[in-house]
């Protein structure tokens, strides 16, 4: 219950989803074998951090922001140039840590004076202008960024996939740097989650779920409601900083597709929406599904456009090509905020709330 | 009598000049800078055109949050869709497009922008039905469904036209520019600006002088008053809300043929462009949302030509020096 910071799952089914989740994330190198599904397995752990902060925001204190992507990308790229500039060694990582982080929440602290001041509503239209002028700004300068291509580095020698940390006679698995890093990854994201979780239970995050109920009355009460809500921005945009540094350090690359793109930022809010807003454990259910359908149905779309495409039927080959996942993915979004407000989480807690008050009468 | 009251301004509103005189600063400052007058010139005529095509396409955003408090994420959706539908009339008519002859390229130009802006209009009408109806009051589903909306739409276009640019060539007739002495202006600039200056002036004058406009004027300083009154506000804003859609879907396609091309992800680079322009007037105001567009238009021009290095930046910049001045933008609508 510490662990959880008094704010368990609250839904026997939920539990015991998470607790699958977390234990196949902690063992995929064992019983998955193969690059994609540790692939996937990082991304997912990257993601649920990264959702989990974005959650902060969104669910918490309830203002959109459309920059988080921003954040992201300040990490991934602060780490690859870092390791890119100074080459593979662990002065590099540090470097890029102690640069990387306090830009972002730099960033933040300035977006949020000024824009969380007015109203709730300018905050997401600014967090749009300043992250697509971020944007273009990291493709254009690229003597620093490398421009689209993005930078590719090497990592410093205990965390390279060559390194054979425990050799395979030993346990019957090979533990090599690659393995390392991805447990490395899955701590750091689940340190940070836990962290997240802290923050929301503490008086603070009730200071913000007032905010997000009622900000005129919160200011009533006496809380500086803009000093909350910039504090909870930079909180998120550390987080997704550090995520962004998980990502770039699994991937070995950061560019504007992998850290950047306003994809990504959809990508977040539709695991937010589905996960469930303002629980934290949502991103991790969001994440997990989302990314895994991102993974395997793809191909599926591809198989079905195909399939469309020689029974001759017009329009259909178009609308399931693969390339056109994000319009599914819309409708999805449109629906899940329409018919599902609270998303997975919310549904599976009110299911067994149901059930608990209908066994007691 | 009533019409009096409707005509008059009320207890004399005080004149509030300073933000019109802002762009007039503007471009009589930045003169020593550029130095030569014959270039000011050509670059004052391309940022006003400029300006009056996003102030066509922001018009309505802007309109539509002051009387409605709806935040429309999915508007930029309207400018590629009434883009694309006019090379829908365009492409099949390309002959007459390149004849040397004003009439004919107007004669497929004009139905090509007419049926853009119905169809925009009509996609407004289905957007704020399926998308808007469902969440009003709520800003955050609001900006979660319109962005949805945005997403959709983009991606539609890219399934019916494909991924790829399309090109969209000027009228032969529009092509090419007056040259006064060693000024040149472009014509389509000269035609843009015309019809930017007639939709502002046409729409400033249904505001201030028709009962329509006295109704939406007071819906955005006061919607539940005029629901009191017996008027009914949700098809008001219907007729704001298509009526916004169509005109960016003009904007869309005048911007096409300045750039003269048309590809789907013209919708995420204005919507930003239009954002920036509707938060500098102060949102729901359309006299802020004019000046507003005209000044990111000088900003980007003069800029563009000063500091090229900056023109990535100085949409943003501009923004947070006016949000300095005032926190609400130019002109505040006061009941919010």
């Amino acid at each position: 219950m510490m662990i959880l910071s008094g704010d368990p799952p609250r839904s026997r089914v939920l539990t015991l989803v998470l607790v699958v989740i977390i234990l196949a994330l902690a063992a995929t190198p064992f019983l998955f074998p193969g690059a994609k599904a540790l692939n996937v397995a990082a991304k997912i752990c990257v993601f649920a951090a990264l959702v989990a902060s974005y959650d902060l925001l969104l669910g918490y204190t309830g203002s959109v922001s459309f920059a988080h992507t921003m954040f992201y990308g300040i990490g991934s790229y602060a780490i690859a140039i870092a390791l890119y500039g100074m080459g593979p060694n662990w002065a590099a990582v540090a470097t890029g840590i102690v640069v990387g982080l306090p830009l972002a929440a730099l960033l933040a602290l300035a977006i949020g004076l000024f824009s969380l001041r007015v109203a709730a509503i300018f905050f997401a239209m600014i967090t749009l202008a300043v992250a697509s002028a971020f944007q273009v700004l990291a493709s254009q300068l690229s003597w620093l960024t490398g421009g689209e291509d993005g930078r590719s580095f090497q990592l410093p020698e205990l965390l390279r996939p060559g390194t054979v940390l425990i050799p395979k006679n030993l346990f019957g698995f090979e533990i090599n740097g690659r393995i390392l890093t991805f447990y490395l990854v899955f701590a750091v994201s689940a340190l940070m989650i836990l962290a997240l979780l802290r923050v929301v239970n503490s008086p603070f995050g009730r200071v913000l779920q007032a905010i997000r109920e009622n900000r005129f009355r919160a200011e009533a009460l006496g809380f500086r409601t803009v000093f909350h809500l910039t504090y909870a921005n930079c909180l998120a945009a550390l987080v997704a900083a550090s995520a962004g540094i998980l990502n770039a350090l699994w991937l070995r690359y950061a560019g504007p597709d992998t850290s950047l793109s306003f994809s990504i930022m959809l990508d977040i809010l539709l695991m937010v929406v589905i996960g469930g807003m303002g629980t934290i454990y949502g991103a991790i259910i969001g994440a997990t599904i989302f990314i895994l359908a991102q993974n395997y149905l793809q191909s599926l779309m591809g198989v079905a456009s195909n399939a469309a495409g020689e029974a001759g039927l017009p329009l259909l080959p178009g609308l399931l090509h693969p390339d056109r996942w994000l319009l599914w993915l819309g409708l999805l979004f449109i629906a899940s905020v329409y018919f599902f407000p609270t998303g997975v989480v919310g549904r599976l807690r009110k299911a067994g709330s149901d059930e608990s008050t209908g066994s007691s009468h | 009598m009533t019409d009096l009251a409707a005509n008059d301004p009320l207890p004399k509103p005080k004149r509030d000049i300073a933000p019109i005189l802002l762009p007039l600063a503007l471009a009589v400052l930045v003169i020593p800078l550029i130095g030569s007058t014959s270039s000011w010139l050509t670059l004052t005529a391309a940022s006003l055109a400029m300006g009056m095509m996003i102030f066509i396409m922001a018009s309505g955003l802007t309109l539509v949050f002051g009387l409605m408090d709806v935040l429309n994420f999915g508007h930029g959706a309207f400018i590629a869709v009434g883009a694309y539908v006019a090379t829908l009339v365009l492409a099949p008519f390309a002959a007459s497009i390149q004849a040397d002859s004003l009439w004919m390229n107007l004669a497929v130009l004009a139905p090509a922008a007419l049926l853009s802006m119905a169809v925009s209009g009509a996609l407004g009408l289905v957007v704020e039905r399926v998308l808007i109806l469902p969440v009003y009051g709520q800003h955050l589903k609001q900006i979660l469904m319109t962005t949805g909306g945005l997403i959709v739409a983009e991606q539609t276009l890219y399934a019916l036209w494909g991924p790829q640019i399309i090109p969209m060539p000027l009228p032969a007739s529009l092509r090419g520019s007056f040259i006064l002495g060693d000024v040149a202006i472009a014509k389509y600039r000269v035609l843009a600006m015309l019809i930017g200056l007639a939709i502002f002036i046409a729409i400033q004058l249904v505001l201030n002088r028709s009962k329509v406009g006295l109704l939406i004027r007071a819906g955005v300083e006061n919607r539940e008053m005029v629901e009191a009154l017996g008027y009914r506000i949700r098809r008001l804003f219907l007729g704001v809300f298509m009526t916004g859609s169509a005109l960016a879907g003009l904007g869309g396609v005048m911007w096409a043929l300045y750039r003269e091309q048309v590809h789907a992800s013209m919708s995420d680079d204005l919507t930003v462009l239009i954002f920036i322009v509707v938060i500098i007037g102060g949102l729901g105001s359309i006299g802020g949302c004019f000046i507003g567009a005209i000044l990111v238009a000088m900003v980007a021009n003069y800029g563009g030509f000063l500091v090229p290095k900056l023109a990535l930046v100085s949409n943003i910049l501009l923004m947070v020096a006016i949000l300095m001045w005032r926190p609400r933008g130019l002109y505040a609508v006061t009941s919010r």
